[in-house]
């Protein structure tokens, strides 16, 4: 008889406090199988998005993500700008690469600091979410939010950035770039770090290109694809830089793609905000009308594609979403089975799902339901499997 | 050779292109076909499945399988009309591993059996969710229940 343990992590991911049920079949501390359920979080905004008008729908996808809340409405606005098959004011362009890529950078500093934590550095969670902090700002004093920035509307932008405002703006962003570079610098040389997170929840190249799996997840195990590259949009091909590959596809180059993007994303700001023409921000579109129409963004986990199909009337027929978390999550199943219980949450949370894992993770017997190990458990293995290579 | 005379040469007239844009095309195909065209977009040409929409339509549900060509930036929808009322369409898991979540996902929504699927448990929807009541169809569930008996 085989003597295998299932251990439930869910419906909350321990690190990232959204709902997503894993299931892992342990023998000893290997891990042997897994399953994982989805769905707790459910709102059916794609039906939702047909009874609105075109109008309305970028605030309500908006509200897909707290998050990376631009690439939805940032997809869908393109989707919608393809039926009517128009071109948007070059000013609005860049000014949608600014959001964009400035959700990148506190997307990635989030998700650096979560990891920070998880594996028992909190130094790194504290310095992630401190320098996250000024990116919050330069939002809020671009659209006078901090989140959820109510910039996007089909055919442009709603809301100018002041000429006068710009030297203040690239002073923040220097700032920024101090930050990122200092912290991806401390990170990457950190000889624990690296024995932690190296060789662990490898996802091979193969794998990634048969699951489709998009953004930092594919270009950390050397699938060089970035929706800003490969279909250029906004002004993404106005401007100068790079894609970040890693071969890898362990959890460390994963984190060394996020960190060294921030950086990447600084020059493009930077960039934008020299060369951003003068000119109107808004193309007045009075109607989308009839066909069919997709739009892409690149998010910060990755491609976010949403189809239109339009019928003429004010409101969309049907509206597909797809987030990038979608394609990412199931990679999970080659990256766990045969690691251990402690690199476990690790490993679901290096693709940056968006959306849950948990934070009652629970290691149980099989048959009788009985908890063995309660989440806080778990998160104090993997911290002490750190501190324990800090020793050596 | 371009992608799309590639595959122009490959399945003559089992097809219908429609070019909207340089970046944007759309192949209509029918049923049978459908399953060879996307694994050699898939795994002879290297797209990249992005996803795959369901349509509710009164024919029938409209499947909708986007595919990537990052290298040559250009997004080509492959088209299948699903009939009802048997809405039956072959699994394209198994070649396309990607495609395991979005095929569970059609069949919970819109009620489309994918045959030869692994799992088509729901994904989404609760455990409890009544059979036969699929979400993202344009009708009622009664009014669809209604249809049903008047052409009985």
């Amino acid at each position: 008889m085989r003597k295998e343990t299932l251990i439930p992590i869910g419906p909350y991911h321990p690190l990232l406090e959204e709902p997503e049920f894993f299931k892992f079949y342990v023998e000893g501390e290997k891990i042997v199988d897994a399953e994982v359920r989805i769905g707790y979080n459910h709102r059916g905004i794609e039906k939702l998005a047909e009874s609105k008008t075109y109008d309305q729908d970028p605030f309500l996808v908006e509200r897909i993500c707290g998050i990376c809340s631009t690439s939805h409405p940032f997809a869908f606005v393109r989707a919608a700008e393809d039926v009517a098959g128009i071109q948007i004011p070059e000013r609005a362009e860049y000014i949608r690469t600014i959001i964009g890529d400035l959700e990148r950078i506190h997307s990635h500093l989030l998700w650096v600091g979560l990891a920070g934590h998880f594996i028992g550095y909190n130094t790194v969670f504290m310095w992630a979410w401190k320098y996250r902090e000024p990116v919050l700002d330069i939002f809020e004093a671009i659209s006078g939010n901090r989140n959820h920035y109510g910039m996007f509307k089909v055919g442009g932008v709603r809301r100018d950035i002041k000429d006068s405002d710009i030297p203040a703006l690239l002073k923040a962003i220097d700032e920024v770039e101090k930050f990122c570079s200092m912290l991806t610098k401390a990170v990457m040389d950190d000889p624990v770090i690296q024995a932690r997170l190296k060789g662990i929840g490898i996802l091979k190249k193969q794998d990634a290109i048969d699951l489709s799996v998009v953004g930092p997840v594919a270009r950390a195990s050397g699938v060089a694809i970035d929706v800003r590259k490969d279909h250029p949009y906004a002004a993404y091909d106005r401007i100068d830089w790079n894609i970040i590959v890693t071969e890898s596809g362990d959890i460390f180059d994963k984190a060394a793609v996020r960190l060294l993007e921030t950086l990447e994303s600084v020059k493009i700001i930077r960039q934008c905000l020299k060369q951003m023409p003068k000119g109107p921000i808004d193309a007045d579109i009075r109607e989308v009308g009839v066909g069919e129409g997709i739009g892409q963004h690149e998010a910060p986990r990755g491609e976010v594609f949403h189809y239109i199909r339009a019928n003429g009337t004010n409101f969309p027929e049907r509206h597909k979403i797809r987030a990038p978390s979608f394609m990412n999550v199931p990679s999970f199943k080659k990256t766990v089975i045969g690691e251990s219980i402690a690199d476990a949450a690790l490993i679901t949370a290096a693709v940056d799902p968006c959306y849950c894992c948990t934070e009652r993770m629970a290691v149980v017997e099989p048959g009788t339901e009985k908890v063995l190990l309660t989440g806080e458990e778990l998160v104090k293995l993997s911290q002490q499997k750190t501190e324990g290579l800090k020793k050596r | 050779m371009n992608i799309l005379e590639q595959i122009r040469n490959r399945f003559v007239d089992k097809i219908g292109i429609m070019e909207k844009s340089a970046k944007r095309v759309y192949i209509a195909v029918e049923k049978e076909e459908a399953r060879e065209l996307v694994c050699y977009l898939f795994r002879d040409l290297g797209a990249r499945f992005s996803i795959a929409t369901g349509v509710d339509t009164r024919p029938g549900i409209e499947i909708l399988y986007h595919m990537a060509f990052d290298a040559n930036d250009l997004m080509l929808t492959v088209r299948v009309l699903v009939r009802k009322p048997e809405l039956e369409m072959p699994t394209f898991s198994d070649f396309m591993p990607a495609a395991e979540w979005i095929e569970r996902e059609i069949h919970e929504m819109f009620g489309v059996k994918f045959i030869g699927h692994p799992n088509l448990q729901t994904l989404l929807l609760p455990d409890d969710w009544p059979e036969g009541v699929y979400p993202l169809r344009k009708g009622t569930f009664e009014s669809e229940k209604e249809n049903e008996e008047r052409e009985n």
